[in-house]
């Protein structure tokens, strides 16, 4: 056996591919938790994109939202922390009151900040570029002026959600312990994203509810003419999308870390959008992609502490480490450019919509 | 005279109001931000920060001075975004066309740092200018060959652009003594100061530009080419102009201005280049435009507007304990109200005159190269 590998290890090009997979199944079980962690914000981002473009309005204000519902589940905790109380930790995601109340205004304000949205895109009708531009310049000004605010004395806020800790008899099962691990190995939020992907996948496209998000993004006007009110729906799934980019954005400051720094989100908002393209606009795709884009982080980081022997070890070696942060950008320009795959928005993407005035 | 006026005021007003109404917003942000925090109402504080702001924007001659330079890259940002809004263009890569602007003249500038400045200060310009538009070249050309919306190639390029200026930071440019990534100074390929402590020449650079963007696009073929490309793509190419020369055309030009941006920034104000070398010139170079109305003389009054602003925001900071991000959400507020403007105009009556973001249509055409 071990002969046959050192053979195909050896061969010109397909040895180096094989070099590759065997180093990722040497390495994905131990950094896959870290893969999961990484890929949630991206792909709650990109779930955000998906509902809203599905319904047909483009959101570049995911980062925003983001920003904006990770400050706030970190400040309500500094509010509230003094008010209420530490309060005891629950035994499951040590779960506190404060922490619950903050996690809930986290996605509060993600709604919210999609209303504005969609009020602009979808009332206004004013370019949902430039609406989306305004969210993010707005967000990160208004949580870096808050922040800098808050700040001065260095509060703490309501901590982070602890994570789960799966039977061990689980994890330690052959070839499969470490997907357990993966998924379970997770605080709330973490563990209900595979969840939500499977839920949103099968209403997106086995409810009646998914047909009208649908059919609202490709023909508003057919839509509107079977009876189904296009600016109702439009409102609704945009202010919803929200409540995932919230969740994204909770997920930075009360499960992850338990603080906040300005700009915290670091473009995962619109690596969220590249993670969309790649998956094709269905949910289960963005997460897929979400995973890959996380992967090739993680490896990065990993070839970085420890480089694989033999050829491919020296090849990477000469890579920068940031060809692995610049991969899903020049994926998502190779995708888009129609060199691999094709990929198509929703035929209604971006236009606003106005009712035909009755005669 | 009086019509005239009247419609003077008819352009003016939308951007007018939206400022006022932004230095409301503005103030009570303060006032209730500072009531939550602080647990006591200022009313004065409001007060205190925009004149701390105003004193350091433009209460001294130093102060003038820093406003200058803090407008000089939003200025040309401005024009690069106001380009491709012309030709129904949205051009987000601003940002990452600054960046390699700046990467493009760090390397010559550093190359040349020992050569007479006659030859280094040109030759990092062009350096700057030249990789900036084969940055802007990138995502017209994927537009005008596969339909690729320029929106999102743009957004994937500004975070290459950011992954590629490290990994040349942190790789061939680094001086080898240094334990951070930095790179040398530009040395004599640095911009000469001809005003004040640190004004250098760069507005000049900026000035020249606005006056050829308005003789580009009102005095020529080419500008006609363009605005007739941005107002309707089939019209254009039903008079015979070819729209997808014209998208890569005009892309390749917003990269030139925003790379001139970069370099301007980089040899005149930073000399040296870090890893971690970043801006929020991109994004309030889309606000410059917008709220310049994409006009020459609009890109440059707005870009000097915000230019104080930003000079003004550690002033404001120190002298009146309002945290400088302030000026970040008045500009978003700005940038509201203009978009709001079907709304503004019907509270406070205003005729509408064309607003600038209807002109863009980015999204509401449907895609010139659609096959």
């Amino acid at each position: 056996m071990e002969q046959i590998i050192q053979f195909v290890y050896g061969v010109p090009v397909i040895g180096l591919l094989a070099q590759l997979v065997g180093y990722l199944i040497a390495v994905l079980p131990d950094i896959s938790p870290i893969i999961l962690r990484a890929a949630v914000p991206i792909a709650l981002a990109a779930l955000c994109g998906v509902l809203c473009e599905r319904s047909g309005i483009v959101n570049i204000g995911i980062e925003g939202t983001m920003l904006v519902a990770a400050f706030v589940g970190w400040a309500a905790g500094v509010f509230l922390v003094p008010i209420l109380g530490e309060g005891a930790a629950g035994t499951i995601f040590g779960l506190t009151p404060v922490l619950l109340i903050a996690f809930l205004l986290a996605i509060l304000s993600g709604l919210i900040v999609a209303a504005v949205h969609a009020w602009l895109s979808i009332s206004v009708r004013a370019d949902q570029i430039i609406a989306g531009t305004i969210i993010n310049i707005a967000a990160f000004g208004i949580t870096g002026y808050l922040n800098t605010l808050i700040s001065k004395s260095s509060p703490a806020g309501a901590g982070a959600f602890t994570q789960f800790k799966p039977p061990k008899e689980l994890l330690e099962l052959p070839f499969v312990g470490w997907i357990f691990e993966m998924f379970l190995a997770q605080g709330p939020i973490g563990m209900s994203l595979l969840i939500v992907v499977i839920v949103f996948q099968i209403l997106l496209f086995r409810s009646r509810w998914g047909l009208r998000t649908r059919s609202v993004g490709e023909h508003p006007r057919a839509a509107e003419t079977v009876g189904i009110n296009v600016t109702a729906l439009r409102y609704r799934n945009v202010i919803l999308a929200g409540g995932l980019a919230a969740l994204g954005g909770a997920f930075l400051s009360l499960e992850v870390t338990g603080s906040f720094q300005q700009g915290m989100t670091a473009g995962r908002g619109f690596i969220g959008l590249a993670a969309m393209i790649i998956g094709r606009w269905t949910p289960l795709g963005a997460f897929g992609a979400a995973l890959l884009f996380a992967t090739s982080a993680a490896i990065g980081q990993s070839i970085g502490i420890a480089p694989p022997p033999g050829d491919l070890g020296a090849i990477l070696d000469k890579l920068p480490g940031q060809f692995f942060d610049a991969l899903p950008y020049l994926a998502t320009i190779v995708v888009l450019a129609g060199v691999v795959g094709k990929s198509i928005p929703p035929a209604a993407d971006g236009q606003p919509y106005e009712r035909e005035a009755a005669t | 005279m009086t019509t005239r006026l009247r419609r003077t005021w008819d352009v003016l007003a939308l951007p007018l109001i939206s400022i006022a109404l932004s230095v409301l917003v503005g103030s009570i942000v303060i006032l209730v931000s500072e009531w939550l925090v602080a647990g006591e109402l200022k009313p004065g504080l409001a007060l205190d920060a925009y004149k701390a702001l105003l004193v350091g924007s433009i209460g001294s001659f130093n102060a003038l001075v820093s406003t200058v330079v803090a407008a000089t890259p939003l200025m040309l940002g401005g024009l690069s975004v106001g380009l491709a809004f012309k030709a129904g263009l949205f051009n987000i890569g601003a940002q990452g066309q600054f960046l390699m602007g700046a990467l493009g003249a760090v390397i010559v500038g550093v190359a040349l740092r020992e050569s007479p400045s006659l030859i280094a200060i040109p030759a990092s310009l062009a350096a700057g200018m030249l990789v900036g538009a084969a940055y802007g070249f990138i995502p017209g050309i994927l537009k005008a060959t596969s339909g690729a919306h320029e929106v999102v190639t743009t957004i994937m390029l500004n975070f290459v652009a950011v992954a590629i200026l490290a990994a040349m930071v942190s790789g061939p440019l680094k001086v080898p003594a240094s334990p951070q990534p930095i790179t040398l100074d530009v040395g004599h390929a640095a911009l000469p100061i001809i005003i004040g402590r640190n004004g250098h020449i760069g507005i000049v650079y900026a000035l020249l530009m606005a006056v050829v963007y308005g003789w580009l696009l009102f005095r020529t073929t080419r500008g006609f080419e363009i605005r007739t490309t941005g107002a309707n793509p089939d019209a254009a190419r039903y008079a015979g102009m070819s729209p997808r020369r014209i998208i890569v055309w005009t892309m390749s030009a917003a990269g030139l201005l925003a790379g001139l941006a970069g370099a301007t920034e980089l040899l005149g104000v930073t000399h040296i280049m870090t890893a971690s070398y970043g801006t929020t010139v991109g994004f309030d170079s889309i606000a410059v435009a917008l709220l310049g109305r994409t006009s020459p003389l609009g890109i440059v009054v707005a870009a000097l507007i915000f230019g104080g602003m930003r000079a003004g925001a550690p002033g404001m900071q120190i002298g009146a304990g309002v945290p400088a991000e302030l000026v970040g959400v008045i500009q978003a507020t700005i940038l509201f109200f203009l978009v709001a403007s079907p709304v503004v105009q019907r509270v406070f009556r205003l005729k509408s005159a064309k607003a600038p973001i209807e002109e863009t249509g980015t999204f509401t055409r449907p895609t010139v190269a659609k096959r």
